[in-house]
């Protein structure tokens, strides 16, 4: 089936459902497609909020929050990308309350605000209550509202329809191939824009906080056409996630005064960050937590996880603010915050890098200006840069709708100008091939072995501390089940609703994000944020100050070439030099 | 019966292991004529989740057995389903929720109402057809503060339970008035209601009142609680469609 829309978004998690509102309002033909119904969408799990200097508790500006993310990215962020976000996210959060976002409340009837990691008034002194939340479950809350607007404006969905290809002919977009997974039927949209907003790929790695379904698809399909990722290499694990299982416990429960203590009641991290403590960013408590267990410190019956204290809270908080979590924690581990330290681990969650765009969500070709006309990319699955080495938490949820936003106008702006252009003849021909390939596959491999097999190796060697030697191993172990891979047959013929046959593409796609994250993070001999070397410990600017674009090497499948892009040191009014990173 | 073994996902608190019979409402339209039951000889422990289970299954001993899911864990609302006569969310319900010892059998059935597609897949479109009948957006055409609106604390708490609904229908798929007239709106579909008619914010009561009042909305629902019993958030939906019904007869929230 064929369908023509002039923007077509893919994706509708938060960036996907705010490109499509605002390519909407554009005055042009939008549509959008997802694998999922838009609410399963992984932007629902975020729970502790979305960072804005509304300055409503306390005293803030735009101009703390650049210099948070971008000291927070490690110098790697992209400073144009962090002045564009820290001031129209305030904007962007008032929208969301126009839209009708159930906000907390402050006692005046303001958004309520608390405080984060890595959120500090007067460029690091001290924390900030800069997070503005919906008790803990600010990012369902912003899933449904834009959903909730989509179906105002009366967005065209196609609900479970997987891309399995994008047309891109001389530099320029002119649409997608989609899997109709009710039908399994193949669809080619024709379209001027095309915005990929499909999210992560957390998936790769054994514990993470990520749904089952992200697996990295649009970022895979990208690399597979020779097109590269950036800074593939800086991979965020929350520290903390349910032990064992990963599902994701919000830093807002830190930031509501929350301590987490080793395995003798210590609370360790006034150690490793003696000015703000549990509310260091990300990596820093990541690695802090690991470094306590492997010196023996951790609880738990493996020792390898670390306490999570809420006990000296008042209840009504626990109970009011921390809901979602105080229910997880009952669920899943039986115990009660209100009385019982929480066990926690850190958590595969998010990627800083992805599909390389400049400020307004237009997809680039190379590190040198090169771009892809008529393609946007916005959300985890891009990188503008704003996230540098080491994303702050709750600047996910601001990504989405600052750049999802600018994706949408930009894209709707572009396809006023141009007209359609042609699609080739057949274009859903390798579409079709590939999935051919995988029902007529004769090996015996099974899909599912080599995925345990690649997220248990990935968690292993391309983790939280990382060597040489471990990635390189892992640089073989990813051949190997590349080879194995193509062995691996479908057994389920039927047509409709084949979800064997979209678990076996998916993998392919997050083998592709695995063989990109470590060849990125093999070749960058320093240590920057997430990206932690043990045999290269110090952050080295003078030959590392730069994004990593990871290419698919089209003449040799196991091989990745590895360009550089330039940072953007400065933005627009205000410029943050290189520093080291004390907490 | 099928061989086979799972490895303990949540060994936090994991019991020992044990041997568990899955009883599998199983459908395929393109070579059954009718349902039938397959049962898998499963290997888990007390803190496994129902998905896991039947995510084992799927994956090393019938691939062809089809569910959505997603997040994993209750958040996303994909996987509800009926496990052991009661509909629940297969990621939020653990083995040691629904069986006692080893040997013990579960069942997992599609959820009851809707066409089913494939297995425990079934066709969602007039859940959200109900959903988007009742006007699921904010509507205020004031002018916009350059702010924030402001919304007291007390205020915006009305909000806290209906805000809370994830859309997975465990409510609307457990109600006796649902299941013969499919027609009523639903659970669901009212406590989305809720949501806007109780934010003070929103000027668009009256019409959604009016939609509450038609015979597919609040008065076909006859206070069976069975909505209340399923809901993985433990949103208490028959109050909320009790505060609706007082809405409509006053005709203000």
């Amino acid at each position: 089936m064929h369908h023509r829309y002039d923007v077509l978004v893919v994706g509708a998690g938060g960036a996907g459902l705010m490109a499509a509102l605002y390519a909407a309002k554009g005055n042009v033909s939008v549509a959008c497609i997802s694998k999922l119904y838009p609410t399963r969408s992984h932007t629902g799990a975020a729970q502790g909020g979305v960072g804005a200097a509304l300055g409503n508790v306390q005293e803030d500006h735009w101009e703390w929050h650049m210099f948070d993310t971008i000291k927070g990215g490690d110098y790697l962020t992209d400073q144009d990308a962090a002045e564009i976000f820290s001031k129209d996210v305030i904007e962007a959060v008032y929208e969301l309350e126009h839209m009708g976002l159930p906000f907390s409340r402050t006692e005046e009837g303001k958004i309520a605000q608390r405080k984060f990691g890595g959120h500090t008034r007067e460029f690091g002194k001290a924390a900030v209550e800069r997070s503005c939340y919906a008790k803990d479950r600010t990012g369902h809350m912003i899933l449904q509202t834009l959903y909730q607007q989509n179906v105002k404006a009366g967005t065209t969905f196609y609900n479970e329809f997987h891309v399995t290809d994008l047309i891109i002919e001389d530099g320029r977009c002119r649409g997608v191939v989609a899997y109709d997974l009710s039908t399994g039927e193949i669809h080619t949209y024709h379209a001027k824009a095309v915005i990929l907003a499909a999210g992560g790929y957390g998936r790769i790695f054994k514990i993470t906080s990520n749904a089952l379904t992200l697996t990295g698809d649009l970022m895979s399909i990208y690399y597979r056409k020779g097109l590269p990722l950036e800074d593939m290499e800086f991979y965020q694990f929350h520290p903390t996630g349910l032990s064992k299982l990963g599902i994701l416990v919000t830093e807002g429960i830190r930031g509501e005064g929350g301590i987490l203590r080793n395995s003798t009641g210590e609370r360790f991290m006034e150690r490793y960050a003696p000015t703000i403590k549990d509310l260091a960013p990300r990596d820093i408590v990541s690695r802090s937590i690991i470094t306590e267990i492997r010196e023996g410190r951790g609880v738990g019956r493996d020792g390898d996880a670390i306490n999570l204290d809420l006990t000296h809270l008042p209840r009504e908080t626990i109970e009011q603010k921390l809901a979602e979590i105080t229910d997880l924690a009952r669920t899943y581990l039986g115990l009660d915050p209100i009385k019982d330290l929480v066990p926690i681990q850190p958590t595969a969650h998010y990627a800083m890098g992805g599909i390389p765009t400049d400020v307004n969500g237009l997809c680039l070709s190379d590190g040198h200006g090169g771009s892809i006309e008529g393609l946007y990319a916005a959300g985890e699955q891009a990188c503008v840069s704003l996230h540098g080495a080491n994303r702050l938490g709750t600047n996910s949820l601001g990504d989405l709708i600052v750049f999802g936003r600018r994706a949408g106008i930009y894209a709707a702006q572009y396809a006023r100008q141009v007209d359609y252009a042609p699609m080739p003849e057949n274009p859903e021909a390798e579409s079709k091939d590939m999935l051919n390939r995988m029902k007529n596959a004769s090996g015996t491999d099974n899909a599912a072995l080599i995925r345990k097999e690649l997220q248990e190796t990935m968690m292993n060697n391309v983790g939280i501390f990382r060597n040489g030697p471990d990635m390189e191993k892992q640089v073989d172990i990813v051949k190997e089940l590349k080879a194995r891979y193509k062995n691996v047959s479908v057994s389920d013929p039927s047509q409709r609703y084949n979800s064997e046959l979209m678990e076996a593409m998916e993998l392919g796609f997050m083998l592709d994000c695995a063989e990109a994250m470590t060849a990125s993070a093999l070749n960058r001999t320093e240590s920057r944020g997430a990206h932690d070397r043990e045999d290269y410990g110090e952050r080295d600017d003078a030959n590392w100050l730069k994004h990593t674009m990871a290419y698919k090497d089209l003449n040799n499948d196991n091989n990745v070439l590895i360009g550089y892009k330039d940072v953007s040191l400065k933005g627009y009014t205000r410029a943050f030099e290189p520093k080291p990173r004390v907490y | 019966m099928t061989q086979a073994q799972i490895t303990p996902s949540t060994p936090a608190t994991a019991a020992a292991m044990m041997t568990l019979k899955v009883k599998v409402l199983r459908f395929d339209p393109e070579k059954d004529k009718k349902a039938h039951w397959e049962t898998y000889e499963v290997e888990a422990s007390a803190g496994d989740r129902v998905l896991d289970v039947i995510n084992h299954v799927k994956w090393y001993v019938d691939p062809s057995l089809t569910f959505r899911r997603s997040c994993a864990h209750g958040i996303c609302g994909s996987d509800a389903m009926l496990i052991n006569g009661r509909n629940r969310l297969a990621c939020k319900t653990l083995l040691r929720d629904v069986v006692k010892k080893s040997g013990d059998t579960i069942t997992v059935e599609p959820i009851r109402g809707l066409k089913v597609e494939k297995d425990l897949l079934v066709d969602m479109e007039p859940f959200f057809d109900s959903y988007k009948a009742i006007m699921p957006y904010f509507i205020n055409e004031s002018p916009e503060p350059a702010a924030e609106r402001i919304q007291s604390p007390e205020l915006a708490e009305r909000m806290a339970h209906s805000s809370n609904c994830i859309l997975c229908a465990c409510c609307t798929t457990s109600c006796p008035i649902f299941w013969v007239n499919g027609s009523y709106l639903g659970p669901a579909s009212i406590v989305q209601a809720h949501r806007f008619i109780f934010d003070s914010r929103d000027e668009a009561t009256q019409q959604r009142l009016n939609i509450m009042n038609q015979n597919t909305g609040v008065w076909r629902c006859r206070t069976a609680y069975n909505c209340t019993e399923a809901c993985p958030r433990d949103i208490p939906i028959t109050q909320l469609i009790e505060e609706v019904k007082r809405a409509v007869m006053y005709q203000q929230a």
